[in-house]
């Protein structure tokens, strides 16, 4: 047994590192205990043979939420948000779509298309900054409202009915719960733009275009852009990873690694310790949790110490991952029709209908791999040459509605699949084949046993909007606390959700200081 | 003609009824109607001879009991009886059925899953109890959330009233009944395979949705919150057909000193100075009248009988957005006899409710994969009930009369629909019934198979959206039909809008005609003749 | 178990002592109970009763939920479930128990027979296999029920223990309440466990519904020597009433059923606060209660005396003759043998504390005619009616 810390965090994902450093910097003893044998989780870096590096799970990102960059001095230990790149929907005909933050251009794109377009992302731009309120605090209550939610809820209500002004709520009330198939529709004509936008709205998430809520995710996708471009997580010191390890210690933080937490140990309704793998026992004053709700509910504390309604509530949690990642490590600068090498180092999209997403989501339904995946493909190489050998390429791609549960079971079909998803590579580019040295394909299972995430899933439970603010990851441990005393949650599972926006752990660490600290 | 205080176009149930509590005001009312029959899609039709169909809506249950008993239905004829009973056959020739007994349903349920049987007390409970907070809104007018006005603030102060009459668990739980689909909501109680798609089936009909789509579990109160004499859930026959529902109204209506025009169709709603001044029929003729009311759905009444120039653009360009979704056909069918279904023992009264054939929801959610694709499903959701049964005056004796309710058939298959097309559709319901009926095909003696296009055209529901636009959250209360024109007031003075494309919808239920009623009579300042909520406690 | 799908040509199953009890129906009132025809009059009201406080009454238990719960963590699985700490119960002995959700409120109450290490069966009023397989989560624990294949028979009453043993049953004099014991009826296995409602010595007999009628037989084969009387629920509602018994359901609402909220009831509301142990561990609702036992009690199911001898009924509850309404009676009997109207009443705490003055004002008919009248109300902290041969043990033969 050791001394007792203020605060044990169980895991160091990048929302574990936000929480981790906001709390060290407010004067408390903080421990991260993390069971890989790097920090960052989901957005640490992965190796293929000796060679070759490639981002983490996640490979796009927007920039980390500014007050978290501003409070924790980011800046100063390196973080650099990434170079902003563009879309670019691939077009089987080699007809492609350049798609930025307010404008879009390509062949046989209407005008009123790019009119429209930069028009509807100024909306929803707006639509986004209006909730931010709502997804910089822990979203409030709803009855037996106490203070602060009371401001949380005004500030929205004001910045809804005076900030938008009444017309433009009103188009707010009507699209916060509906569908991006049908805004789409309704706003453009172009068949490509309207599917790289709705792969944006339903990438992570089971749901189609046609879903409704998908506006919902949409707009928590925008919310990021708020505090810029996206970019692509190419290695090295300006990521957010590093930076944030950088700031979690100088204040004063331990992040011990290879460190696997078994179990959180209760007393009397209270957490107070947590026993690891080896057996060994850590107490602290307060245990927070950056694991996926249903693990840490479900697993670290078991349901025996819950409530047996709260512990089914647990269990009916949705979120089983649909994304599967395919790295590739090539010998040489892969070719795409209709695209010059520069234009290679934007983000480059194969979902060029709705209606082709719509398909490949069907299938996922029903635990079946569509043959026609929705694919959004990096090459960091051209971001940060280290990550290959002169002159090689690494390759990332993000494969959606590829199943959990595959019916019959992922061991046959894994590698089958994944040359399906090489070939249809193939059709864009038609000398990628040759370039591949080496692959790793990881299906939502093995990203549930390599990243401990439940079922897989990116956001650690959907964002459908039954899963979202007060009911995120379930009402009864929607502010960070939980039924279990001096047990806390700061991962993707809550509130906010996922993203690289480290707002989940900073909204925790706030609770966390709220009700006492280490008191 | 002439001298009208107001004018009613489209003489459907929701048309009558804002017609009859305008007339019972003392207003002079005059019903303009397209067709030669009144009813609009609650009708009884003798399309083949010696049958009646309801050949659009088939059962009744959320017909508000405050308008019947206001108008006086009972004797103007109307009477409704309770279904017993509903039903899913099963694949392997099992079956599930729902009774009204509480002994025979919790048996029953048993048999096919003893966890479910004890779980549906807990799934009752729960429903009632998001039942009772929707029923009180239902004949009140929602508040404008744009509006300071007081009566809005009363109105909201109301709302919240009523939901915090739920603990703070059950606001959340009530939040996520809203959002959720009504397969995971389900999932929380249940684990057969066939419950759960008996109990979903109710949450498609007529949306555009599929089982697993978000907000569907909202739609299941839709079929749930009705009720027939205090039975809350239950479903009914009009004695007649649904026609006699729409009967019974224009009598209360012509009682009244109402006046009903048939094979009147309005071409145009007279707008001068920002006014309404009467309609333009489609013979040229018009009657002007102060106040002018459209049971037609909101997309039609705004961008068929009104002239843009007359609107606000942004309210063109809400009607321009609504979302109809047409997504439901309907077959009915004359028979010689009663078929039988091999699968029920003998005697059981199963065949007296709902039927339906999709046991899985892995089914029913295929056969919204199929209408996303402007496909009818080709293994579709029928509620399908032969009414017969109970009510002689629908088929000579022996003969029988059954209406298929059909989920999904889109507005438009690709390519259009061609008579042969419609025929494949139809031949698609008769063959799933078939396979549990061998006898079905040889009673066969007529069948009239509608597509949302052939509703929109006959009735003129838009798609043929029964519900006149989709009941999903972004058009309901404050939302329906557009945010900022949920008070049954048009954006021109002496224009409103009493369909069910207004607060709170679709159903045979009246309350959107009544509710309209109450605002025109206000803004008349006369008295107000429209019906209180009856209190559930 | 007994269901096929032709339940619909008879909604209510039979019983295996149906044919019996119908035989000896006179008054042929019938009512469900958990989908199974019973009796609630066999044939005279009175002489039921009387069977309970003086002779012996028989009554057919078998729709009664039961499920036997069994396995390595069944202890520990209801250590979780109960409000009670069981941890001192052992095999071959009996407890009341109550369970709750997670907001503290009751949603049932019933006896835990403990037969092994790991052995137990739960008997419930109403159906719990939801919420027992929903509570199972994380526990090693096998849950089935066994309501359809195990038929019981209450006897009750002060000659029961005599009427038991002469029908040839040896083995009952060492049983104490809440035992447990396996004998034989003749040749008939039967498990016999001292335990009741109806405040009476009594023993619940256990059986196979195969042997069931020949269970039935054996007991009555005495009749004669003894007054035996078979029993229906009405009779039942009197004697659990005289002893202080609530019915969740009835007295009040069941959690997972109540529709609207503020009307279920935690166990400190229902008098079972002394089935609730916040120092053992977690259970379910811990929580709740704990903070619920932090402010004062809002209200309690009282058991009160009502004075004079009107048919109470239904009524309100006030702070005295035409004072403020502070409850109402849930159930209410004449009890015979204390000439006294009881009653068990939702009264309102005023502070933490029951009002000092309750009277209840109801409504009786006299001759089709209905009168209002007012009686004053005394509250009681003891059931009304526990006998002294209830527990002894060896029990007199009388």
């Amino acid at each position: 047994m050791t001394e007792r810390n203020d605060v044990i965090i169980i895991g160091a994902g990048h929302n574990g590192l936000v929480c981790a450093a906001y709390l060290a910097r407010a004067g408390l003893n903080v421990l991260c205990l993390e069971s890989s044998s790097s920090a960052g989780g989901m957005s640490a870096p992965r190796t293929l043979g000796d060679d070759y590096q490639f981002p983490g799970l996640a490979h796009l990102s927007y920039p980390v939420d500014s007050a978290i960059r501003r409070d924790l001095k980011l800046d100063k230990f390196g973080y650099l948000p990434g170079k902003a790149i563009d879309t670019i929907a691939l077009d089987a005909g080699g007809n492609h779509l350049t798609i930025g933050a307010n404008r879009v251009s390509g062949d046989g794109l209407p005008e009123s298309d790019e009119a429209a377009y930069a028009e509807f992302r100024k909306q929803y731009l707006d639509f986004a900054e209006a909730l931010k309120p709502l997804f910089g605090n822990k979203p409030p209550r709803l009855k037996n409202i106490p203070f602060a939610d009371k401001t949380t809820l005004a500030k929205i209500g004001w910045n809804i009915r005076m900030g938008l002004g009444r017309e433009t709520m009103y188009e707010l009330l009507r699209v916060a719960a509906i569908n991006i198939y049908d805004v789409l529709n309704e706003t453009f004509e172009d068949d490509r733009l309207k599917g790289a936008i709705a792969a944006d709205a339903v990438m992570g998430s089971a749901m189609g275009p046609r879903t409704p809520g998908t506006v919902l995710t949409w707009l928590q996708r925008l919310r990021g852009e708020l505090g810029g471009p996206m970019s692509l997580q190419s290695g090295g010191r300006s990521q957010l990873v590093h930076a944030l390890t950088q700031s979690a210690e100088d204040a004063g933080a331990t992040i011990q690694l290879n460190t696997h937490v078994e179990k959180i140990l209760v007393d009397n309704g209270k957490a107070f310790a947590v026993e690891l793998s080896n057996g060994e026992m850590l107490k602290a004053k307060i245990v927070i949790s950056n694991a996926d709700p249903r693990f840490t509910f479900g697993k670290l504390v078991g349901a025996p110490l819950l409530d047996a309604m709260f512990a089914n509530r647990v269990s009916q949690i949705r979120g089983a991952g649909v994304v599967a990642k395919l790295n590739l490590a090539l010998s040489g600068m892969p070719e795409f029709e209709g695209l010059a090498d520069t234009q290679l180092a934007n983000r480059l999209l194969v979902a060029p209908s709705m209606k082709y997403i719509e398909h490949a989501f069907n299938h996922s339904k029903y635990g079946e791999c569509s043959e026609h995946p929705v694919l959004d493909i990096a090459i960091p190489s051209l971001h940060n040459s280290s990550l290959a050998p002169d002159g090689h390429h690494v390759m990332c791609v993000n494969v959606s509605f590829v199943p959990y549960d595959l019916e019959g079971g992922w061991e046959d079909e894994k590698t089958t699949f994944a040359y399906k998803v090489i070939s249809q590579l193939g059709q864009y580019s038609p000398n990628l084949k040759s370039l591949i040295v080496d692959h790793e394909f990881l299906t939502p299972q093995d990203v549930e046993t390599q990243f401990h995430a439940v079922q897989g899933h990116w956001h650690h439970g959907e964002l459908s909007i039954h899963q979202s603010f007060m009911m995120r990851p379930l009402h009864g441990a929607a502010q960070y606390d939980t039924p279990i005393d001096k047990l806390f949650l700061c991962g993707a599972g809550c509130h906010p959700g996922g993203g690289l926006t480290g707002l989940p752990g900073r909204n925790a660490a706030k609770r966390v200081l709220e009700l006492g600290g280490a008191k | 003609m002439g001298n009208y205080d107001a004018i009613v176009i489209g003489a459907g149930h929701n048309g009558l009824t804002n017609a009859a509590f305008l007339a019972k005001a003392g207003l002079r009312v005059l019903v303009v109607e397209k067709n030669d029959y009144i009813g609009g899609a609650t009708v009884s039709r003798e399309l083949h001879k010696g049958w009646k169909y309801s050949n659009c809506s088939y059962v009744s249950s959320l017909f508000r009991p405050e308008i019947y008993n206001a108008l006086d239905l009972g004797r103007h004829g109307l009477k409704v009886i309770p279904l017993i009973s509903s039903m899913t056959f099963k694949q392997d020739g099992d079956y599930f059925g729902s009774y009204n007994n509480p002994n025979i349903r919790r048996r029953e349920l048993m048999r096919h899953s003893p966890r479910d049987a004890d779980a549906v007390v807990r799934f009752d409970a729960d429903v009632m109890r998001w039942c009772r907070l929707i029923r009180g809104f239902l004949l009140r007018t929602p508040p404008d959330p744009g509006s300071f006005r007081p009566r809005d603030a009363f109105e909201f102060a109301y709302l919240m009233k009523k939901f915090y009459e739920l603990s703070e668990s059950q606001i959340y739980e009530f939040i996520r009944f809203f959002t959720m689909s009504i397969a995971e909501y389900l999932e929380n109680y249940f684990e057969n395979e066939t419950i759960l798609a008996h109990y979903s089936g109710g949450s498609i009909i007529g949306t555009g949705l599929g089982v697993y789509s978000p907000g569907t579990a909202y739609v299941l109160l839709h079929h749930a919150m009705g009720d027939v004499d205090g039975n809350i859930g239950s479903w009914g026959f009009a004695r007649g057909g649904m026609g006699a529902i729409a009967g019974s109204l224009a009598s209360a209506f012509q009682s009244h000193g109402g006046e009903i025009k048939t094979d009147a169709e309005v071409a145009q709603i007279m707008v001068s100075g920002n006014k309404a001044t009467g309609v333009r029929l489609a013979s040229g003729e018009e009657i002007s009248a102060r106040t002018v009311v459209s049971n037609l759905d909101a997309k039609r009444t705004f961008t068929k009988v009104m002239d843009e120039k007359d609107l606000p653009p942004d309210l063109v360009r809400r009607a321009k957005n609504f979302k109809i979704r047409g997504s439901s056909g309907k077959v009915n069918i004359a028979l010689d006899g009663m078929p039988t279904f091999p699968s029920l023992p003998k005697d059981s009264q199963l065949t007296l409710g709902h039927m339906h054939f999709t046991d899985t929801l892995r089914r029913l959610e295929k056969a919204y994969d199929d209408w996303k694709d402007d496909r009818w499903s080709a293994d579709p959701y029928c509620d399908t009930l032969i009414p017969s049964q109970y009510d002689p005056s629908l088929a000579p004796p022996g003969k029988h009369m059954m209406t298929v309710f059909v989920q999904y058939c889109p507005v438009e298959p690709e390519g259009g629909w061609t008579g042969d097309k419609r025929d494949q559709f139809g031949q698609t319901v008769i063959d799933q019934i078939a396979d549990y009926s061998p006898d079905f095909k040889s009673l066969l003696l007529h069948a009239e198979i509608r597509t949302p296009r052939d509703m929109e055209n006959d009735v003129g529901l838009t798609e043929g959206n029964i519900f006149q636009g989709e009941l999903t959250f972004d058009q309901l209360m404050f939302n329906r039909p557009f945010p900022g024109y949920a008070q049954y007031r048009g954006p021109v003075k002496g224009m409103y809008m009493c369909g069910s494309s207004t607060h709170p919808g679709g159903g045979v239920m009246g309350a959107p005609g009544a509710n309209a009623a109450r605002e025109i009579l206000r803004d008349l300042k006369k008295a107000d003749t429209t019906p209180e909520e009856f209190s559930d406690d | 178990m007994n269901i096929t799908h032709e339940h619909f040509r008879q909604a209510l199953q039979r019983t295996p002592f149906h044919d019996r009890i119908s035989a000896l129906s006179t008054t042929e009132t019938w009512t469900g109970w958990n989908t199974y025809k019973v009796a609630r009059v066999v044939d005279k009201l009175s002489a039921e009763y009387f069977a309970v406080r003086s002779g012996c009454a028989v009554m057919d238990l078998t729709p009664m939920e039961k499920y036997r719960i069994t396995g390595k963590d069944a202890y520990a699985y209801l250590d979780r479930l109960l409000t009670r700490d069981i941890s001192t119960l052992k095999p071959g002995r009996v407890t009341y128990v109550v369970w709750c959700n997670d907001e503290g409120k009751v949603i049932d109450d019933g006896t835990l027979f403990q037969f092994g290490e790991q052995d137990y069966r739960l008997c419930s009023q109403h159906h719990q296999l939801d919420w027992l397989l929903m509570s199972a989560s994380g526990y090693d624990v096998q849950i089935e029920t066994e309501t359809h294949d195990v038929a019981a028979l209450a006897v009750q009453g002060p000659t029961s223990y005599s009427v038991l043993t002469a029908a040839g049953i040896d083995g009952l004099e060492q049983l104490k309440p809440f035992g447990i014991v396996d004998l034989h009826c003749g040749d008939i296995p039967i498990t016999v466990s001292r335990t009741g409602y109806t405040g009476d010595l009594g023993y619940e007999v256990w059986v196979k519904p195969a042997d069931a009628l020949r269970l039935w037989d054996a007991i009555f084969s005495v009749q004669g020597q003894y007054d035996i009387q078979p029993m229906g629920l009405d009779a039942l509602e009197m004697v659990r009433i005289e002893a202080g018994f609530v019915m969740p359901g009835f007295d009040f609402n069941t959690a997972e059923s109540t529709v609207r909220n503020g009307y279920d009831r935690s166990p400190y509301e229902v008098g079972l606060g002394w089935v609730v142990n916040l120092e053992k561990g977690h259970f379910t609702g811990r929580k709740a209660l704990i903070a619920e036992k932090a402010q004062p009690i809002k209200r309690r199911l009282t058991k009160i005396v009502v004075d004079g001898n009107k048919p109470v009924g239904e009524a309100f509850i006030y702070t005295g003759k035409g004072g403020k309404p502070v409850g109402e009676i849930k159930c209410t009997i004449w009890s015979p043998v204390l000439k006294a109207n009881l009653a068990l009443a939702d009264v309102d705490y005023v502070k933490g504390r029951l009002p000092e003055k309750l009277w209840a004002r109801f409504d009786y008919q006299r001759e089709l005619k209905w009168r209002t009248a007012w009686a004053e109300c005394h509250a009681q902290s003891k059931p009304s009616y526990v006998p002294e041969h209830k527990s002894a043990t060896p029990p007199d033969r009388f």
